[in-house]
């Protein structure tokens, strides 16, 4: 602005920026200079941030960004932090490998830390069959109730865990096989829906009397060899007992024919192959306090 | 009711002075003043300075495990202390009611009395007030203060610099140490600070406020006030021609002028323009331009005024506490008013009596015991292999009292209904005993069962905790999920 056109406000005496708004106008008050040092220090500070810390991105022909002098990585420093997690918990990791698992239940500190790590496993290897909670679904047995196939104690299911259920490549693992009576031609259909009848009877449902007396017979010779004379089941075989109200394969007539026509023979892998033996045994510790536990 | 216009008195404006984007701060000497507010401002001084000092040492017995210090924010265990009051984490809103009544409270005496709270209460102008003591016994009053920066350096110079940076950072460290006392015990800490003992975050507040003192109380000061605080930009909005405000009286000293010893004060006014209450000024303005942006209403213009009235035998008070309208009304002839109760301030008193009496009645009657359950989602019930139907439960027992309990829990509501709390065997005659530690929150895993016959849909049931000692109830009604409609 040229000398002559200077307009000072009359009450203030400061001379204005020229700039107005529906008669406001700006005035022209200077600014603190060392609000304007700060600033400059500000710029001073960005410059040898730029030196120590990572702050160029890559560009064409360099490949990375600038590391920077301080070697500043919020990935390594993730790294660091999960490592040094990791010692801090390998003493209590060490304990959960020398204590039995009944001492793991009774040690308080023990037991809270095997459920935090067993809760965390659970969500991150069994939760996708087994559901939240172990609240089960159809095809994979539910954890939270009273009723196990193979075994419901901390060591049963510490070897279930291991082994894995039908998983071939181990040799130990928990093994039976159910023959598919329909689609093997064992069992005609008729005797098949005669067998289904008594099965269902088994729980206390009302069916065809009639056929379920003859289905009686077959179910004593094909059956009662796995799932015992009075189909109360053997854990021996994982044999579900087939007199309570509990079915895996869901409990309708259709379901369980199809259970006898096909024969149901799930698989669970050997977590021994992919799971540390703390994070088993803090599994076997959660899966038993989720309500089943015997 | 009749109209004022209000005027500011004005000497014609000075020369523009050459522009310039930027401006030098103007170093400021404020003059000692001796008087009535000079002794209010030393006194509030040594008072407000004393609480925050003292207070973390005061102690408070609390029982065993629990912090004795009386005031005390430990981030640590989750816990507020203040006296005999504790507060949870999840009751924060004790807190939030504390800062609405502060900032009632500011609007109140802002709306009544102006910006008391700049000019005696606010750690800024406490601190600068300390701090220009300080550079007073190194360097003198105003006009000594003013002959030293003007002269070069010397060895008296030196000194006296040196000095008043050493006490003035004494001062800042010993404020920045006495935060961190209000967070951790003050015994434990003063302690460990000294051995490098104490946690990291210690020393990075005591750090961070011995700095922000010594730059703010020390270097910036009305700085602080005048660009940095959003307070005086605030207060513009609260204060109102009724508020009492710090008021150069322009109808009894206009017209100003010096005045001879002898001379008649007729035809002229009471301002002899001795400068004296631009002298003790500590923000550097002159009041006699009227209300400003800067004042602090620290009210040393008045001691100031009043010492030079005495002098020339004229009544005191021509700066004074004073509101807008009755100055105004005054000039005009007319008689003065001053309503202290006013719209505003009877709906800001209000809001404050309302929202203290709420926060009484919600310490008075807040309980010492809560009961939380939990119901798992997942599964959200369970078939048992007899056909029952069973439901998982988290309880958590919060004990804020300083004594252990001991509560019996039974569950009713649904016919054949069965309790179970793990890790917990029934006594003998068939009570479940859980026990709660004190000042601590106590977690139970409990099954209720349910048998098929009286299952069905969402039904209710309410678990009944007794303290065993006191025989204090707690009911919890809560849902029992189970197959079908």
């Amino acid at each position: 602005m040229s000398e002559h056109d200077k307009d000072i406000d009359q009450p203030t005496g400061v001379e204005t920026t020229g700039h107005e708004w529906d008669g406001i106008k700006e005035l022209n008050n200077p600014l603190p200079r060392w609000w304007l040092y700060i600033w400059y220090a500000t710029i001073a500070f960005s410059i040898g941030y730029m030196v120590v810390m990572p702050a160029i991105p890559a560009l064409p022909g360099m490949g990375t960004n600038t590391r920077g002098l301080a070697g500043q990585s919020d990935r390594m420093a993730v790294a660091e932090q999960v490592e040094s997690l990791r010692t801090q918990r390998s003493a209590s990791g060490a304990a959960l490998l020398t204590a039995s698992l009944e001492e793991i239940e009774t040690d308080r500190e023990l037991q809270q830390f095997a459920m935090a790590s067993g809760e965390s496993a659970f969500g991150d290897n069994c939760a996708t069959c087994h559901g939240a909670g172990g609240r089960g679904a159809k095809g994979y047995p539910t954890l939270a109730d009273d009723a196990w196939l193979w075994s419901g104690t901390l060591e049963g299911i510490q070897y279930t865990l291991q082994h894995g259920i039908r998983h071939e490549e181990d040799p130990e693992t928990r093994f039976s096989l159910m023959p598919a009576f329909g689609r093997d031609r064992l069992l005609e259909r008729q005797q098949i829906d005669d067998v289904v009848n008594h099965v269902l009877s088994l729980s206390g449902r009302e069916v065809d009397e009639a056929a379920s007396s003859r289905g009686a017979d077959i179910f004593a010779a094909q059956c009662a060899s796995c799932h015992g004379e009075d189909g109360a089941g053997d854990r021996t075989f994982g044999a579900p007992n087939l007199t309570d109200d509990i079915w895996v394969f869901g409990s309708e007539y259709r379901d369980v024919y199809n259970s006898v026509y096909d024969a149901r023979n799930a698989h669970m892998p050997a977590w021994g192959e992919r799971l540390d033996e703390a994070t088993i045994k803090s599994l076997a510790v959660y899966v038993h306090s989720l309500g089943g536990g015997e | 009711m009749s109209r004022v216009t209000l005027i500011t008195p004005k000497s014609p404006p000075p020369a523009p002075p050459p522009q310039d984007l930027y401006a030098k701060r103007k170093q400021i000497y404020p003059k000692l003043a001796h008087g009535k507010f000079r002794t209010v401002k030393w006194a509030a001084m040594v008072g407000m300075l004393g609480i925050y000092y003292l207070v973390p040492w005061l102690r408070w017995d609390r029982g065993t495990g629990v912090p004795d210090q009386a005031v005390l924010a430990d981030f640590g265990g989750e816990r507020f202390f203040f006296f005999g009051i504790e507060i949870w984490p999840q009751e924060a809103y004790y807190l939030a009611g504390l800062m609405i009544l502060a900032a009632l409270g500011l609007f109140l005496v802002t709306s009544l009395f102006g910006r008391v709270w700049c000019g005696y209460a606010c750690p800024q102008t406490v601190w600068t007030d300390l701090y220009i003591w300080v550079e007073r016994a190194f360097e003198g009053d105003r006009a000594a203060r003013m002959r030293l920066d003007a002269k070069p350096m010397s060895f008296n110079k030196a000194w006296r610099k040196v000095g008043k940076h050493a006490v003035w950072l004494l001062i800042a460290f010993v404020t920045g140490g006495a935060f961190i006392l209000y967070f951790h015990d003050a015994q434990m800490i003063a302690q460990t600070f000294f051995i490098g003992e104490a946690p990291l975050s210690a020393y990075w507040f005591a750090a961070i406020l011995t700095f922000t003192t010594y730059v703010l109380a020390g270097t910036m000061r009305e700085q602080v006030c005048t660009y940095l605080c959003p307070w005086p930009r605030i207060q513009a909005a609260l204060t109102d021609e009724h508020a009492l405000n710090v008021t150069y009286r322009y109808d009894r000293g206009e017209p100003r002028g010096p005045h001879r010893k002898g001379e008649s004060w007729e035809g002229r006014g009471d301002c002899i323009d001795c400068k004296q209450c631009v002298q003790v000024c500590p923000v550097g303005i002159d009041i006699r331009d009227g209300a400003q942006l800067e004042c602090i209403h620290c009210a040393l213009c008045i001691d100031a005024c009043d010492d030079m009235m005495k002098k020339v035998d004229r009544p005191t008070g021509l700066i004074a506490y004073d509101t807008d309208i009755a100055v105004a009304r005054r000039a005009a002839g007319m008689p003065t008013q001053y309503r202290l109760i006013r719209a505003r301030t009877v709906l800001y008193g209000a809001l404050m009596v309302a929202i203290a009496a709420l926060m009484a009645w919600g310490l008075l009657n807040r309980g010492t015991f809560e009961v939380n359950v939990l119901k798992d989602r997942s599964p959200p019930y369970v078939r048992l292999s007899d056909g029952d139907i069973r439901n998982g439960y988290t309880l958590k027992l919060v004990n804020k009292s300083g004594e252990a309990r001991e509560m019996t829990l039974e569950a009713n509501g649904i016919d054949g209904l069965e309790l179970d709390v793990i890790g917990l065997e029934a006594t003998e005659a068939g009570r479940m005993l859980l026990p709660v530690a004190a000042h601590g929150v106590d977690r139970y895993r409990i099954f209720v069962t349910v048998p098929k016959e009286t299952a069905g849909g969402r039904d209710h049931f309410t678990l009944l905790l007794q303290d065993t000692a006191t025989g204090e109830l707690h009911g919890n009604r809560t849902s029992f999920m189970a197959p079908g409609d």
